[in-house]
């Protein structure tokens, strides 16, 4: 068998040897509670507050400022059901390229009578600032857009954005999902001027089942889930600290996120242009995404047959669209994608352990699957 | 106090003379079922059968699930053993029914002598614990017509059996009284199905699933898997084929006119399945088919289909409509795992327009580029085989 190439690490990424590491040794030496008052409990707790402090200084907060929940899906529940007892504002935005873990839950929003506007992208996959300008009104209570998309890797323009929010709807609080930028590039909560803001823990090398919400300490929320008040009272529930642990280790052991970032265009650059000169791949994510995603159509082939086809060559990516019948991936769809595209698209998503061997031989394989593959009707 | 399961036999005391062959293989099912509950003694007398648990924590409410799923059990009941005298019977019955009793408004008391030296005579019988039972549980009257609880009394060669209520059993002749059959199982709704059906009739089943990789995923492989270990419940273990079949789609739809692609892909399954269900020991094979339901089902396409084996195809499915059908997927609890999406991408190989009025002629002329012995033998020699429990 040919050697494991895993190109869908925005899917998932593999646990981290640091990470297993901080996980296993928590579970075996401070199982503690960290509620407990004793010394067992102590143990936990100093594990959970240094885990706390690692991840704050990450993204700039401080460590009072993180909530742990249980995933980037659960923090982005978090961030936009508790906007729904404001009593001033029934205004909420979005837009229409978000996770569906933020697109289900505020149509949820609109079941309860708010009116939702979802900003429209352009062929790059980006919002117009012009268009959230005139969404914004004094009845907005949130907005929330996604750093990076999960499917194309368009970056939204999140500074500029919460500075238009911050100018017109001084009230309202702006919610940012950053689970896909997250450790792949910087994130300064300050400087992005971020009210909420999520991560989830699998996306960056640590296991499934942790993630956190950033919450401005000026920003009151209320709880989501409601107990014995962990979590400064707005998550209730015994912290996970082995979990805890290994995101912090996970972390901790990134590796520096501007020579990364630079060494992912490099790799990006030489896909894209590997890509072009192959002659039947076409590029679907935009010029100036995080190069980390790479959405691509082998027009004529079904994304599932390609997969399935790539992965008993050891290659592991995802399918860009619901192979579901007749379902266009929504978010391909506002890139202006025909269905025939969005059928045949794969969305590479690379780690920095990736290189340009990777590339080569996803190509190689393709080129296989395109002379062996019957054509889709 | 002692407890039992209590079988009553359906269509097996029509069998005449070979009604202690069916009952004894419905006995080792109902053993091999219940085998990892812990010991049972099981005797069979005058058309019932005894399930005597002869363990302390033996799973009483499991076991009784699992024998609602055994073909060849018109009825079944738990029932509490007792001495066979009067007194025993009756504070038995007050302790045993109690909760039963507590919960219904009125009641009536069936009695039944199968041994005839016992003393009391049957209406005498019920006439006594009738009475002793409403002098304790004063909420409750007789009402002989329609009773919420029909409490009956068994006096049978060695004991006597009081029980509350009868459940109805899943009907059917036992597995393995019909010799055996195979399945063609494609993971949709309509074949698990048809192999439940005819496990009902007393079949032991293989099955075989053709798998056209990449067209089609692992998790199509793990689906058929799961509904089979559906059926398996009632069918008890199952032997699966997996033949792959990506090979021969190829050469169909390189050779073949694409209006004739299902036609022939379903005959060169036909020819597969029919070899590899003689080699299993199987008589016939069975298809989840229903007339008219797609193409590939119309009765020309069946006739092109049919000719190609001589095997009996049984189609118990065939005059059923869809919801006809999905009402058993659902009773059978493989409905919401037929749904599941990742049936095949196989839609690169279905025709456009696909022939409905084939005739045999012209499907032979539209394989005649197929080498199709040696595609058969390539596709039996690269079949695997897993047992499904």
């Amino acid at each position: 068998m040919e050697r494991l190439i895993y190109l869908d690490n925005s899917a998932t990424t593999k646990p981290c040897e640091k990470s297993i590491e901080c996980m296993t040794a928590c579970l075996k030496n401070a199982w503690g509670n960290p509620s407990s008052l004793h010394r067992l409990g102590l143990e936990a707790e100093i594990l959970l507050n240094n885990a706390r402090e690692t991840i704050a200084k990450y993204i700039k907060a401080t460590p009072d400022e993180i909530i742990f929940t249980g995933s980037g899906t659960e923090a982005n529940n978090t961030a936009i059901m508790t906007v729904a007892s404001k009593k001033w504002g029934n205004r909420v935005i979005t837009t229409e390229i978000e996770h569906p873990s933020v697109l289900e839950t505020v149509k949820r929003l609109e079941e309860l009578g708010f009116e939702v506007i979802k900003l429209k992208t352009d062929s790059e996959g980006v919002i117009s600032l012009e268009e959230l300008k005139n969404a914004l009104n004094a009845k907005t209570v949130l907005v929330s857009i996604m750093l990076v998309n999960n499917e194309i890797g368009s970056v939204q323009p999140i500074k500029e954005a919460s500075r238009l929010v911050k100018e017109l709807s001084p009230k309202a609080v702006f919610h940012c999902d950053a689970v896909q930028g997250f450790g792949k590039m910087p994130i300064n909560v300050k400087d992005l001027g971020v009210d909420l803001l999520t991560a989830s823990g699998h996306k960056v090398f640590a296991p499934k089942g942790i993630g956190f919400l950033y919450c401005k300490k000026s920003v009151a929320l209320k709880p989501f889930v409601t107990g014995g008040g962990q979590e400064r009272g707005l998550r209730s529930g015994t912290e996970s600290v082995p979990l805890i642990s290994a995101f912090e280790g996970a972390v901790s052991s990134l590796p520096d996120i501007n020579t990364a970032l630079e060494n992912m265009k490099d790799l990006n650059e030489y896909a894209r242009k590997c890509f072009s000169e192959s002659g039947f791949i076409k590029v679907n994510s935009p010029e100036d995404g995080l190069p980390y995603i790479l959405n691509i159509s082998v027009t004529g082939y079904r994304s599932e047959t390609l997969l399935h086809f790539l992965e008993r060559k050891n290659i592991f990516v995802s399918s860009g669209s619901a192979c579901a019948k007749g379902e266009q991936s929504y978010v391909l769809k506002a890139l202006g994608l025909t269905q025939k595209e969005s059928d045949s698209a794969l969305r590479i998503s690379f780690s920095h352990h990736n290189t340009k061997e990777d590339i080569d031989a996803l190509i190689d394989a393709l080129k296989e699957a395109t002379q062996n593959l019957r054509r889709s009707n | 106090m002692k407890e039992i399961i209590l079988i009553k036999n359906g269509e097996l005391a029509l069998k005449g003379l070979n009604r202690c062959t069916f009952e004894d293989i419905m006995i080792k099912n109902i053993k091999r079922r219940l085998k990892d509950l812990g010991k049972v003694e099981i005797r069979k007398a005058q058309s019932a059968i005894y399930i005597e648990p002869k363990e302390e924590n033996f799973d009483f409410e499991e076991a009784l699930e699992r024998v609602s799923l055994i073909f060849g059990i018109a009825a079944f009941s738990r029932a509490c053993v007792c001495e066979k005298n009067m007194e025993d019977i009756l504070s038995k019955s007050v302790e045993y029914l109690a909760d039963t009793l507590k919960n219904a408004k009125t009641f009536k008391v069936e009695a039944k002598r199968s041994d005839k030296k016992f003393p009391l005579k049957s209406p005498e019988i019920c006439r006594e614990l009738g009475g002793v039972l409403l002098s304790h549980f004063h909420h409750l009257k007789v009402d002989v017509h329609n009773p919420d609880v029909t409490v009956n009394v068994e006096i049978r060669d060695f004991s006597a059996y009081v029980r509350a209520e009868q459940i109805q059993g899943a009907g059917g002749l036992p597995v393995g009284t019909a010799g055996t059959a195979s399945i063609l199982i494609s993971g949709g709704i309509d074949s698990p199905v048809a192999a439940w059906t005819m496990a009902k009739r007393g079949l032991r089943l293989n099955a075989i699933h053709f798998a056209s990789p990449p067209y089609t995923s692992a998790r199509a492989e793990l689906k058929v898997k799961t509904l089979l270990s559906k059926v398996a419940r009632y069918s008890g273990s199952i032997n699966l084929a997996i033949v792959p079949f990506t090979d021969i789609q190829d050469e169909i739809a390189n050779n073949c006119p694409e209006e004739y692609f299902t036609l022939i892909m379903r005959r060169m399954m036909m020819r597969i399945a029919q070899k590899i269900a003689r080699d299993s020991g199987s008589l016939a094979l069975i298809t989840g088919e229903s007339l008219g339901q797609v193409a590939s089902q119309t009765l020309p396409a069946l006739v092109t289909t049919d000719i190609v084996t001589n095997m009996p195809v049984l189609r118990p499915l065939i005059g059923m409509d869809k919801e006809e059908i999905i009402t058993i997927s659902r009773k059978i609890d493989a409905f919401e795992t037929s749904i599941l999406p990742y049936e095949d991408c196989c839609t690169v190989f279905t025709p456009k327009h696909p022939k409905t009025r084939p005739t045999v002629e012209l499907c032979e002329k539209a394989e005649e580029g197929l080498d199709i012995d040696r595609l058969v033998e390539e596709a039996i020699a690269n079949t695997e085989y897993t047992f499904i429990d």
